[in-house]
C-alpha cells in the first residue's frame, strides 16, 4: 500500500458522508481544510484513478431504491471464472466476490422492481447452470457512516 | 409539475448518483445536464432522496483492499429467531462492523440467518474480532463461519437496465 499524505487521509476519512449540496462543494471542502478547490478536486480525481476512491455518490438503503438481494451459488473451482464472467454480464449485477466455503461465489442483483430482480435470478441460474441461492434482505441493523481509516 | 417527468427525473438521478458524481468543478451542473434538468433541481432531488430516508450516505466509497484492509470477511450465524434484532444490533454496534444483515435461512443448504461483514488488515486480525463477538455476546456456541473473500470480480455502484437519459423534457 503507498502512503498517504495528510490531505489525502482528510478527504478519504471525513468526506464517506455528508458532501456538501451546494453548488461548489470541492470549494466548500477545501475552505473547511484550508487549501485550494482545485487541489481537492486534483486529490479526489487522482484517488479515483487509483481505484481507491471506487466512486463519491449515494450509498443506498437497499430495498429502499428498487429491489436487490444477495446471491450466491457453489461452483467447481475450475469453473469459477468462466461462470464468474456470465454473472457479470448481467447488468443488474453490481458486486461480484468469491469467498472461502462452498458456496463460493456472491453477488449482489439490483433491479427496478421485483419482478426484474426474479426475472433477472432466473436467468443469471439458467446461464450459469448452477442453481443459486436467494438470500434476500429481511432486517438491517447496522446505520453505515462510512468506514473509521486507522492510518497508522 | 409533470408527476410523470418528475418519477423519471428521480430514477434518472438516483441511477447518476449510484454511479458517483462527475469530478468537474460544479457535479451538480454537469450531472443537471446529463439528466435534462436545471441545477437546483438536481440538488434537491438529492436532498429529498436523503429526506425521505433512502440514502445511507452521500459521499466518499472507498475500497478497502487499496487501503491495506486485505482481509474482507462476511461472517454469518445461525441465531435463534427468537434472539435476531437484539444479537443483530449488538453485532452492529463493534466499530470495525460495517454491514449486520438479518436474511433468510434456506434449509438444508443455508442454516444461517444474521450476516455481518468485516474489514481487516489481515486474517489473523479479522478472526480476533470475531471471537471477540463471539465472546462479548455470549455466542461461541452458536453455530458461525467466517467467509473470507478471494477475487473480486465485480465492484461498482448500483446500475439499472432502464436507461438513465430516458428524459427527454
Amino acid at each position: 500500500m503507498r502512503q498517504f499524505s495528510p490531505l489525502e487521509q482528510q478527504l478519504l476519512n471525513q468526506f464517506q458522508r455528508g458532501i456538501p449540496l451546494t453548488p461548489t462543494p470541492w470549494a466548500d471542502i477545501a475552505q473547511q481544510l484550508g487549501v485550494y478547490e482545485t487541489t481537492v478536486l486534483e486529490t479526489f480525481r487522482r484517488l479515483q484513478t487509483e481505484g481507491v476512491i471506487s466512486r463519491i455518490g449515494a450509498v443506498f438503503h437497499p430495498n429502499r431504491v428498487g429491489a436487490s438481494t444477495l446471491a450466491a451459488m457453489a461452483v467447481p473451482e475450475a469453473q469459477l471464472e468462466s461462470v464468474a464472467d456470465k454473472v457479470n454480464q448481467f447488468v443488474e449485477v453490481n458486486h461480484n466476490y468469491e469467498r472461502e466455503h462452498e458456496y463460493n461465489l456472491w453477488f449482489v442483483v439490483v433491479a427496478d422492481n421485483e419482478t426484474r430482480l426474479a426475472t433477472a435470478l432466473d436467468e443469471i441460474e439458467a446461464e450459469c447452470g448452477y442453481p443459486l441461492l436467494n438470500l434476500p434482505l429481511e432486517c438491517e441493523f447496522f446505520i453505515d457512516l462510512g468506514f473509521d481509516l486507522q492510518w497508522t | 409539475m409533470d408527476m410523470k417527468r418528475d418519477d423519471e427525473l428521480t430514477r434518472a438521478l438516483i441511477a447518476a448518483i449510484g454511479k458517483g458524481l462527475p469530478l468537474e468543478q460544479k457535479p451538480y451542473a454537469a450531472l443537471a445536464e446529463q439528466l435534462g434538468c436545471g441545477e437546483a433541481e438536481v440538488i434537491d432531488g438529492i436532498r429529498r432522496l436523503a429526506m425521505r430516508g433512502d440514502l445511507k450516505r452521500f459521499g466518499v466509497v472507498v475500497r478497502h483492499r487499496k487501503l491495506g484492509y486485505r482481509a474482507n470477511a462476511m461472517v454469518v450465524w445461525d441465531i435463534p429467531d427468537t434472539r435476531v434484532a437484539e444479537i443483530g444490533h449488538a453485532i452492529g454496534e463493534f466499530t470495525f462492523v460495517t454491514l449486520c444483515y438479518q436474511r433468510p435461512r434456506r434449509l438444508p443448504d443455508w442454516p444461517y440467518n444474521l450476516f455481518c461483514m468485516i474489514h481487516g488488515r489481515d486474517r489473523d486480525a479479522v478472526s480476533q474480532q470475531v471471537d471477540q463477538i463471539a465472546a462479548e455476546l455470549g455466542l461461541q456456541q452458536v453455530n458461525h463461519r467466517i467467509l473470507f473473500s478471494g477475487r473480486c470480480f465485480k465492484q461498482r455502484g448500483a446500475a439499472y437496465r432502464q436507461p438513465a437519459q430516458a428524459l427527454d423534457g
